[in-house]
């Protein structure tokens, strides 16, 4: 193997590593917990996260005429593990949304309303929290566990 | 009945299998033709066995039987017939069947070839194909049976565990237990009601099987130390199908998200259609590098590497569809079987990787790599970059897995991460699909290069010029478009080259000499359709992705938006229930005007599932090649079904992605059109011209 072939391996190697560091640094969303959030306290305000809670089916309102979307998620453990000695995600969903002592945490999305949204949903959302303490959502990703085994695409809305 | 029979007869299934993978290794061993034989037999069996046991449980889906959990999970009786079939591959149990059955089949196929000089592969690739036929058939007996039924005690009680959730098995737990029968099944996801969805999975899969016969002669190549490139040849057809059926998958997801998920895009870098994508990258870059070998003798350690690579993450790809390790668009549950599949996929990769390590010395290159711009450094180089494609997926896929071991917290990345850092890749591998067929074998330099490209990259420069000035200041999509343009005009340049030669050598008229041209070189030139078609599709892409618009807003009757030169206003809604099929339908119509001038109606749909509670948003949609005018349906006020909320996309010439991928399919068609079978044969010297272009 010619030295040029080295030289013009490393120099496509290095390229490569600079890319996915870069696109990483510039892309990337801590996941985290209502709970976790509200832990945090004000030094969280303004990051890119990828929230995830249980929709409280009361809370939600829709304008539709300014497609203003608000509701409320309560605290759900994401924890794979933790969910199912919980009983599975639909019953650690539904003692989220039932129990008055989560913590909650107001959400604000502007655009069309995703047809998955309706109570003891399990939200994923991406964007960052305000000062006040409102999550603006910039995209919903909705499961709903109780009803299908596999292949239900949850929608995306961005 | 029917449930303990197919059950019964897929553990028969897995027996006959294990006794072929032994009979395949001992007749290796002490070269027995007849131990062989008879694992072959046993091979030929295990595809009847399974095809009766899926049988079973499909006339278990037609009719209803929903004491069987997995029927009642994926059916319901509002479903008409080809749904429930198509039921068999849409839930995980049935698609683990689906995946053996499909396997089988193959490998039935492949074993009924004439092996002639070729029959030392013949043990080693029946081994490799019972091992993973094993495996699928132990996940369904053991792990997630599609058999298994809900059970009742004397007084009609669902039998139940601890926490609540009832228990499934295949026989009676105890005696004075009844099958529990359900009134109805929960029903399939409406979103996946659609033709799309009858034909994604399915081609996936048959793509992500194919792929384990070239990886069967190519550990059976490594086992015999018959490392020359007869295994390449032997299965350069099965790669192409395997490539075809993966791609055909692929953009039929894109399709099927476009038609029904209505968000407006195809592609949304989730990992589930991550994980078909990364075989493809691996698979692409096996089918260019190959071609090196047969040529040239060189990269026999990276073909491996390929597809060992390939096989792994048809493994992975079906691993990370059927397990919860990852949140994803898809949801598939969680389910006990993905510690298995870890499990195997290490032990296949390691015990692949070892034995190439071991049979090393033996896969030395047979010249030596001279220049940078020859041919096989140029195909070198775009192997790199698929591979880098690869990284950067499975990076991002493993991202939140990673950071969580390394930081104690759950980082992800998203659409964002991907679209940047894939796209230099992507641009580069445009570049090269211009240059590198017009480079030279062994030795290639600029001035070479420069001659053969200069023309058409002079014309792809005033395109972009062009394009800069009359359609759009957006450097990256110019830079894209003159791509595009590039390999398009070199590509035709060739066939232009070619067919004038021919024309003038044979004095053949321009179509016949178009035709034979093609006809009588079909994996060059059937490659370099396939080369226009990806330029065709990039079109679509970067009209999509640098071009996409959007507006909503809510509308009174005859109220109208603007989005673009359309005008798009609101004319009526009406909204109907279908009982039988179990729908509610709401329909708006719109008009559409385009700088003031009447093009027709839209009429966007919400149909509203009662069984499963779950909406589905049907755009209506405006197709041209300039650009699709895509409306969704939003909301609307029932009392008065006085206004409604639009969405409102345009996407320019997104069209072309779908124009791309047929020509595609056309492309693949001639590169995999069978000759007179040459594989079959041994390699004749008689006539010299057909041994070059057939290995062209």
């Amino acid at each position: 193997m010619k030295p040029k072939f080295l030289v013009g391996g490393l120099l496509i190697l290095a390229a490569v590593a600079y890319l996915i560091f870069s696109s990483t640094r510039a892309s990337a969303e801590r996941f985290i917990t209502v709970q976790e959030m509200e832990a945090e306290g004000p030094s969280i305000v303004g990051k890119s996260l990828r929230l995830t809670g249980a929709v409280v089916g009361d809370t939600i309102q829709y304008d539709p005429n300014t497609l203003t979307l608000t509701f409320e998620v309560a605290h759900a453990p994401a924890d794979y593990e933790i969910t199912e000695e919980q009983g599975g995600l639909a019953e650690v969903l539904h003692q989220a949304v039932i129990d008055p002592n989560r913590e909650h945490v107001k959400v604000i999305y502007v655009g069309v309303k995703p047809d998955l949204l309706r109570n003891e949903a399990q939200a994923i959302m991406t964007g960052k929290l305000d000062a006040n303490g409102v999550f603006h959502a910039d995209e919903l990703l909705l499961k709903c566990p109780t009803r299908y085994e596999e292949a239900a695409p949850d929608q995306t809305s961005s | 009945m029917f449930a303990e029979f197919g059950y019964g007869i897929l553990f028969l299934a897995f027996l006959v299998t294990l006794y072929s993978l032994g009979a395949a290794i001992y007749g290796a061993q002490t070269k027995s033709t007849q131990w062989v034989e008879s694992a072959r037999r046993a091979m030929l069996l295990t595809f009847p066995l399974i095809a009766i046991s899926a049988a079973s449980l499909i006339y278990l889906i037609v009719n209803n039987h929903y004491e069987v959990s997995f029927v009642y999970e994926v059916t319901s009786k509002s479903m008409p017939t080809y749904l429930k079939v198509t039921a068999w591959w849409g839930g995980q149990a049935g698609s683990l069947v689906f995946w053996a059955f499909l396997l089988s089949g193959f490998t039935s196929a492949v074993t009924l070839r004439k092996w002639n000089r070729d029959i030392e592969f013949l043990p080693w690739v029946i081994v490799v194909c019972a091992i993973t036929v094993a495996f699928f058939l132990s996940l369904v007996l053991f792990y997630e049976t599609p058999f298994a039924r809900y059970w009742q005690d004397a007084s009609g009680k669902l039998l139940s565990d601890a926490s609540g959730s009832p228990i499934t098995s295949v026989f009676a737990p105890a005696s004075g237990i009844t099958p529990f029968l359900p009134a109805d099944g929960r029903g399939l996801n409406p979103l996946l009601r659609h033709p799309g969805m009858v034909f994604h999975p399915p081609l996936l899969y048959l793509g992500f099987v194919s792929f384990v016969i070239p990886y069967a002669f190519a550990i059976a190549a490594l086992i015999t130390g018959r490392t020359d490139d007869r295994w390449i040849r032997l299965t350069r057809r099965w790669t192409l199908v395997a490539w075809l059926f993966l791609s055909f998958g692929l953009v039929l997801g894109g399709r099927w998200a476009y038609d029904v998920l209505g968000w407006g895009g195809y592609w949304g870098w989730d990992p589930v259609e991550i994980a078909a994508f990364m075989p493809w990258l691996t698979g692409t870059a096996f089918l260019h590098s190959v071609m090196i070998q047969e040529k040239r003798g060189l990269l026999k350690h990276w073909n491996m590497i390929l597809i060992i690579l390939t096989y792994s993450l048809v493994i992975f790809g079906t691993f990370l569809t059927r397990s919860g390790v990852l949140s994803s668009v898809h949801a598939f549950a969680e389910s006990a079987i993905g510690p298995i599949f870890f499990t195997y996929i290490g032990f296949s990769f390691i015990a692949s990787i070892a034995l190439l390590i071991k049979r090393w010395p033996d896969l030395q290159a047979e010249t030596e790599m001279k220049s940078m711009l020859s041919r096989e450094a140029l195909f070198l180089f775009n192997n790199l970059l698929f591979i880098s494609i690869l990284v950067v997926c499975f990076w991002g896929v493993m991202f939140p897995l990673i950071s969580e071991l390394f930081t104690g917290q759950k980082v992800t990345v998203g659409p964002p991460f991907y679209e940047r850092a894939t796209t230099p890749l992507f641009a580069s591998l445009l570049f090269l699909m211009a240059v590198a067929p017009l480079s030279a074998w062994g030795h290639s330099t600029i001035q070479t290069l420069g001659r053969s490209t200069w023309k058409s990259a002079v014309a792809a420069s005033l395109v972009g010029i062009a394009l800069f000035f009359t359609y759009t200041q957006n450097i990256g999509a110019v830079i894209g478009f003159t791509l595009v343009a590039f390999v398009i005009f070199i590509t035709l340049q060739e066939f232009w080259r070619g067919t004038r030669a021919r024309q003038r050598a044979q004095r053949e008229n321009w179509f016949v000499a178009l035709a034979r041209l093609t006809g009588r070189n079909r994996r060059r030139y059937g490659g370099y359709i396939i080369h226009i078609s990806m330029a065709i599709m990039a079109i679509g892409i970067l009209g999509i992705e640098s071009f996409q618009s959007e507006t909503q807003g809510t509308l009174a009757k005859d109220q109208a938006l603007n989005i673009a030169d359309y005008t798009v206003q609101y004319k009526e809604l009406a909204t109907w229930d279908d009982t039988g099929a179990g729908v509610n339908y709401t329909r708006a119509v719109v008009d559409v005007y385009k700088n003031g001038i009447y093009l027709g109606q839209l009429s966007p749909r919400i149909d509203y599932y009662f069984d499963s509670q779950q909406n589905m948003t049907i755009p209506g949609n405006r197709s041209t090649l300039r650009d699709d005018l895509y409306v969704l349906l939003v909301d609307w006020q029932p009392v008065s079904n006085m206004s409604a909320t639009f969405k409102i996309y345009v996407n320019p010439l997104v069209n072309w992605l779908w124009i791309g991928a047929l020509i595609f399919f056309f492309g693949i068609g001639i590169a995999a059109w069978p000759d007179k079978d040459p594989e079959a044969e041994p390699v004749r010297v008689t006539r010299s011209s057909k041994q070059t272009s057939a290995a062209d």
